[in-house]
């Protein structure tokens, strides 16, 4: 079994967000980096699989030279060896693009089967991996929540909204958008750590002529729905202030 | 002209179809007058589609298009990415808008990439009309809010947050007309053979129903800490509840998960306790009366929706709330 994961670095759950002069997008020397929360469910579970069913497990990234921080993570948990398309553009590059980089270098490689996060914590588009699924000629389905193979065949439980879930057969080859959840993640070991140094990271060109499907022309801080009354002090004056408040003026006590 | 597609399940129509509604009338120009702005026809898929056509018809719109073939049922995203995408080469849309379900979430980057045309989604703005019009959609778990033009031809395909635009703003227009089209779908080119919905356990708590919530979020830390939580939710008289992170790693059963993949909640009061508010979880509380936010990033978006708002450390906070509770 050949399993494709891919992976994107996107900003820390703590990072304050910085613009640029121009208010485009952000400033990126200030951003501290980790692998996105749902590729790294990704990850694991095509690590399990393998374990399951043998195989390879390959890690695919396109982005600028500073992704290798998180390919290497992914290495050292595990996985066999790695395809980065670099390329500085892909720092800020929409899904169609990073989805038509990816199927470029992915392409000859004929992977059995391709899970990708069911979306980035930094764009947030949730298109990347089925629309690589399309170029790459596979069906995909989205919002895994469990994969079961047997032989050729794929069955896999997609979350549906409010508590539903429902059962998808298809056929393999296969491209599935995995959900955060699906499984507990496992760490680095000192031993994978030291492994990963010695892994294959292959470079793969970024494909020329690749436009855009959107541009972001203005990003700010959002402006607030309601007007918050923020209440400061002491843990003890606001507690007893908010108390107050909940009590007198929302009658929600 | 600008097409919707309406979202149904077993001949009930879901209601952030009527939002996508509303927000296509922003995007025509014709919120504020009935005419003069793109016309907007609206498209309803499924097996057998019942009154639901008559139904959209009330909505101020150029026409209802109703496609009925045994092929849509069950929903596959192969499917419908073929449905729709032969509504677009016959009506020729400026703009597609689609409610940002996680069933438009499955099938609607499968259209895009297939026309090879632009996906703006999770849209929760619309500056402008017509085609010079811009979307806002958030970025950066929402800690920042894009302008976004799409680029590459039209249709550009905009996907349309969940509660971002108001079900009630509809113009209602009165009749529009309702006409049957014929979709050719290949049976033997849809993949996925889906199987029937289910529901995971019985919902024993039926968090819809309580009145206050106290509801945790990854800064509770770990799961000895839920305990703080469960006695500051006594002291209020709420249930208590959680944000997915928390679900996840099992400190708090699944049942008592809010959010798009778990309940939605429009309690009297919500205590938000430790989230830092992931559009994913203020979709399924940000209808509550009033909201409390207690955090110790300012800047979390959840301060965005909340009423009453402590920037802290929840471990000083939640304590001292209960204290203050307590006093006779």
């Amino acid at each position: 079994m050949k399993i494709a994961v891919c992976i994107k670095q996107v900003p820390t759950r703590e990072w304050q967000p910085r613009l640029n002069d121009q208010k485009t997008w952000i400033r990126e020397a200030d951003v501290s980096y980790e692998m996105n929360e749902p590729d790294a469910y990704a990850l694991e579970e095509s690590l399990r699989l393998r374990e399951k069913h043998g195989g390879e497990v390959v890690v695919c990234s396109a982005g600028p030279a500073r992704v290798q921080t998180v390919i290497r993570e992914a290495l050292a948990r595990g996985a066999d060896r790695a395809i980065h398309v670099e390329h500085d553009s892909l720092g800020a590059a929409d899904a169609f693009v990073i989805a038509e980089a990816l199927a470029a270098a992915m392409r000859d490689e004929k992977f059995d089967l391709v899970l990708t996060g069911l979306q980035s914590d930094d764009q947030g588009h949730g298109q990347t991996g089925v629309i690589l699924a399309e170029r790459l000629g596979m069906p995909s389905s989205t919002i895994i929540m469990e994969v079961q193979i047997e032989g050729s065949s794929l069955r896999v439980k997609r979350e549906l909204e409010g508590g539903w879930f429902q059962w998808i057969a298809m056929p393999l080859p296969a491209l599935l958008t995995i959900q955060s959840g699906i499984n507990q993640l496992r760490y680095a070991t000192l031993k994978g750590i030291m492994a990963a140094k010695k892994k294959e990271m292959k470079k793969a060109a970024l494909p020329d002529g690749l436009q855009p499907s959107q541009q972001v022309v203005g990003l700010a801080v959002p402006t607030r729905s309601k007007q918050t009354q923020m209440i400061t002090g002491s843990a003890a004056d606001a507690a007893r202030e908010l108390v107050r408040r909940l009590r007198d003026e929302a009658r929600a006590l | 002209m600008i097409l919707v597609v309406a979202e149904q399940h077993e001949g009930k129509l879901n209601r952030a179809t009527w939002e996508a509604i509303a927000a296509a009338q922003q995007l025509a120009g014709t919120a504020q007058q009935l005419a003069g702005g793109m016309p907007i026809s609206v498209a309803v898929l499924g097996a057998s589609t019942g009154g639901l056509g008559q139904e959209l018809a009330a909505a101020a719109v150029a026409e209802v298009l109703v496609a009925e073939n045994a092929a849509l049922e069950p929903y596959t995203p192969d499917a419908y990415a073929a449905a729709v995408s032969a509504f677009i080469d016959s009506a020729k849309p400026a703009f597609v808008l689609l409610p940002h379900t996680y069933q438009t979430r499955d099938f609607a980057p499968l259209l895009a990439a297939r026309i090879r045309k632009p996906l703006v989604t999770d849209v929760t703005g619309i500056n402008g009309t017509g085609a010079d019009a811009t979307f806002t959609r958030p970025m950066f778990q929402g800690k920042l809010a894009a302008q976004v033009k799409p680029h590459g031809g039209s249709p550009a395909i905009i996907t349309v947050q969940i509660g971002a635009f108001r079900a009630d703003a509809v113009q209602k227009g009165g009749s529009a007309p309702v006409k049957k089209v014929d979709v050719q779908i290949d049976p033997s080119a849809i993949r996925q053979k889906p199987e029937a919905p289910f529901r995971e356990a019985k919902q024993a708590v039926d968090l819809g129903q309580a009145e206050r919530i106290v509801s945790v979020g990854r800064g509770i830390k770990s799961q000895e800490n839920i305990a703080l939580a469960e006695k500051l939710a006594r002291a209020m008289g709420a249930e208590i509840a959680a944000s997915r992170p928390i679900c996840d790693n099992g400190w708090l059963p699944m049942e008592r998960q809010i959010g798009s993949s778990g309940q939605t909640v429009a309690p009297k009061l919500y205590v938000a306790l430790g989230i830092s508010g992931a559009i994913q979880h203020l979709v399924g509380m940000k209808g509550s009366r009033t909201i409390v936010a207690i955090n110790k990033d300012a800047e979390a978006p959840i301060f965005e929706v909340a009423d009453y708002g402590i920037v802290g450390d929840l471990f000083e906070i939640a304590p001292a709330l209960i204290t203050e509770l307590e006093k006779p």
